[in-house]
């Protein structure tokens, strides 16, 4: 469960203050499908970065599952995101050096797992996602789709209790979109939470949750 | 992260860029190639150095006339302020202490050389039998000054001298004309080149008494002596200084070298010419260091987006710190590897084309210089991955 307690994050550009999240309270349940939308600056994509422990509140309390992250030094955030969030990009970032099964892999090396079980679990996941012929490939050599599908498959191989999508099918065109956006919504089924930030009406209507924001405020909340 | 997987993620990054970082590995090996080779070169002279020095004789002392306040100085400095003269007398009695094997007293001069029509001048050697034995000689023809030959009139002659007073290869039992007198070449000396600054190709060496009476004086050059044993040799030393004080009035008014003290005064130098040489190397590698930190920035800011990502899947800043240094570590000790193995190839060519020249590595050398190559790398590590375990992930993701 996410738990928000009157988060504020506030940018300084120059002079001005910009308040990207002005006292948000917010809970999400385990297993919701939540959309984020609100147009650009709305501070949407802030708050999924609060949410993912990418960014630092400038005040209020943050609880994940019934566990304070809020003021956890860095290296035990770090281990909180390897746990318990994936995180799916617009851009993918997938490390353009390193094979499609290699980037499935980085998480499990950065959590210590050991080669043998490693290659076991990358193969399923492999497997699980379609991705086994393409698994010797470079990011440059796939389509975009696959690309998301990889990146996908690396935020999920830990198996994360929260899936947190930043404009997932921006960079696809509308039929790959509509295939990851299955694929993602799979996920939900079987369990994970999922939260999508999103300009795109049709797939921010789809989630069961739909959250709206402007000025760092949440002005709709709607089931 | 694994320490061992660390080590695996950044080689995996070292070759995904082979240019830049064969490019890198090729400064750092030339700069540990250099502290390698040129400390070879320093040590080789000095062996060269050492090695002829020992090569005219063992075990050696010489009695100077005259005092030098500097212990080890170069022989001949102190020529030409004698308060008394060292003479055949004195040679004589030191002769007789238990320690000295054999002596040979020594005079030098110029003179001209006459023979077939030609003549020459030339420096001449005045000393007895003994000097063959004790200067490690070698006769190429003929025989040396006979024993108890002091006032025969012998000649033994210089390799180049012979061939150019005698082209025709005809030398022993010739007569030839030093000054206004006569003698009898009864040997010809085998080639050594230069030793010591003295080329002995083109001396005459002639018994004592007539190099005295060709040169007007009884003062000697120096005394030559071989002790019977190196362990002979401080013992040998007192006995000698005693006996001259004794002899000469009460006064110490010789200079008395031994070879173990050149030999060492030699040595320093070398070994400090070696150490300098390699310190100039060294700069080197402080350079290819400055070139692995910037090439190491680079990376940080090229890689700005795959630091944000391996943070938003769980990477502390710690992890990412290691996975730059072991990268600036690999690109270093794979450069000094390689420099080390190009450094013993380069020390090789050198000691096939100058084979004189013991041109070998010393140990310590090569060990210092990867050392210092592997720490360099490291430190000019620190930076860079100190940045990359600082960027903020969210600004490093949206590429901003």
């Amino acid at each position: 469960m996410i738990q928000l307690t009157a988060i504020t994050r506030i940018f300084h550009m120059g002079e001005q203050e910009i308040r990207a999240l002005d006292h948000i309270d917010l809970i999400i349940a385990s297993g919701e499908y939540v959309s984020i939308m609100g147009p650009s600056g709305s501070g949407k994509s802030t708050l999924l970065n609060v949410i993912g422990l990418l960014d630092k509140p400038d005040s209020g309390r943050y609880q994940l599952d019934d566990r304070d992250v809020t003021d956890l030094t860095e290296t035990e955030q770090a281990r909180v995101r390897r746990e318990k969030i994936g995180f799916v990009f617009q851009a993918f970032h997938l490390v353009p050096r390193l094979t499609a099964a290699e980037n499935i892999e980085l998480p499990l090396i950065l959590a210590g797992i050991p080669p043998a079980e490693r290659k076991i679990r990358v193969e399923e996941t492999l497997h699980a996602f379609d991705l086994s012929k393409r698994a010797q490939h470079r990011p440059a050599e796939l389509s975009g789709g696959q690309r998301q599908r990889v990146a996908i498959a690396r935020a999920t191989i830990l198996r994360p209790t929260a899936l947190l999508a930043d404009e997932p099918t921006g960079n696809l065109d509308h039929r790959t979109g509509s295939e990851v956006v299955a694929l993602l919504e799979n996920l939900h089924h079987a369990g994970t939470t999922l939260i999508v930030v999103t300009h795109d009406r049709e797939l921010g209507l789809r989630a069961h949750r739909r959250i709206g924001m402007r000025d760092g405020f949440i002005v709709a909340d709607e089931q | 992260m694994k320490l061992q997987d660390t080590f695996l993620f950044s080689f995996k990054t070292v070759t995904s860029y082979p240019t830049r970082s064969f490019l890198i590995i090729l400064a750092m090996a030339l700069g540990v190639a250099a502290v390698v080779v040129l400390t070879a070169l320093g040590d080789g002279a000095r062996r060269f150095v050492i090695h002829r020095f020992s090569s005219i004789g063992t075990n050696l002392i010489m009695v100077l006339p005259g005092r030098a306040e500097t212990a080890g100085s170069f022989p001949g400095a102190t020529m030409g302020q004698t308060p008394r003269d060292l003479t055949l007398e004195d040679a004589r009695w030191l002769g007789h202490l238990p320690q000295v094997r054999r002596y040979a007293p020594l005079n030098v001069g110029t003179a001209e050389l006459a023979a077939a029509g030609r003549l020459r001048e030339i420096t001449i050697l005045g000393s007895t039998a003994n000097l063959l034995p004790i200067r490690h000689m070698q006769l190429a023809q003929g025989s040396f000054l006979a024993h108890g030959s002091q006032y025969s009139a012998q000649i033994v002659l210089g390799a180049k001298l012979a061939e150019e007073f005698f082209p025709d290869g005809n030398v022993i039992g010739q007569h030839v004309r030093l000054a206004d007198r006569r003698f009898m070449v009864s040997g010809i000396l085998s080639r050594q080149g230069e030793t010591m600054g003295f080329n002995s190709d083109e001396i005459v060496i002639i018994p004592i008494n007539h190099a005295q009476a060709l040169l007007d004086t009884t003062s000697l050059f120096r005394i030559m002596v071989e002790v019977r044993n190196r362990s002979d040799i401080p013992s040998a030393k007192q006995a000698i200084r005693e006996l001259m004080i004794q002899r000469h009035d009460g006064e110490e008014d010789v200079t008395i070298i031994t070879q173990d003290a050149v030999l060492a005064t030699f040595d320093r130098i070398f070994r400090a010419l070696t150490l300098g040489v390699a310190g100039i190397a060294a700069i080197s590698l402080a350079v290819a260091g400055i070139l692995i930190m910037n090439v190491m920035l680079v990376a940080v800011s090229q890689r700005t987006d795959e630091i944000g990502l391996l943070k938003a899947i769980g990477a502390p800043g710690s992890d990412i710190r290691r996975l730059f240094l072991t990268e600036a570590a690999w690109l270093s000790l794979t450069g000094a590897i390689f420099g080390f193995m190009l450094g013993h190839v380069g020390s090789l060519l050198i000691r096939l084309a100058y084979p004189e020249l013991p041109a070998w590595p010393p140990a310590w050398a090569s060990l210092a210089s990867i050392v210092i190559a592997l720490s360099t790398g490291i430190i000019a590590g620190l930076l860079p991955a100190a940045r990359a375990a600082r960027l903020d992930p969210v600004k490093a993701l949206s590429g901003r």
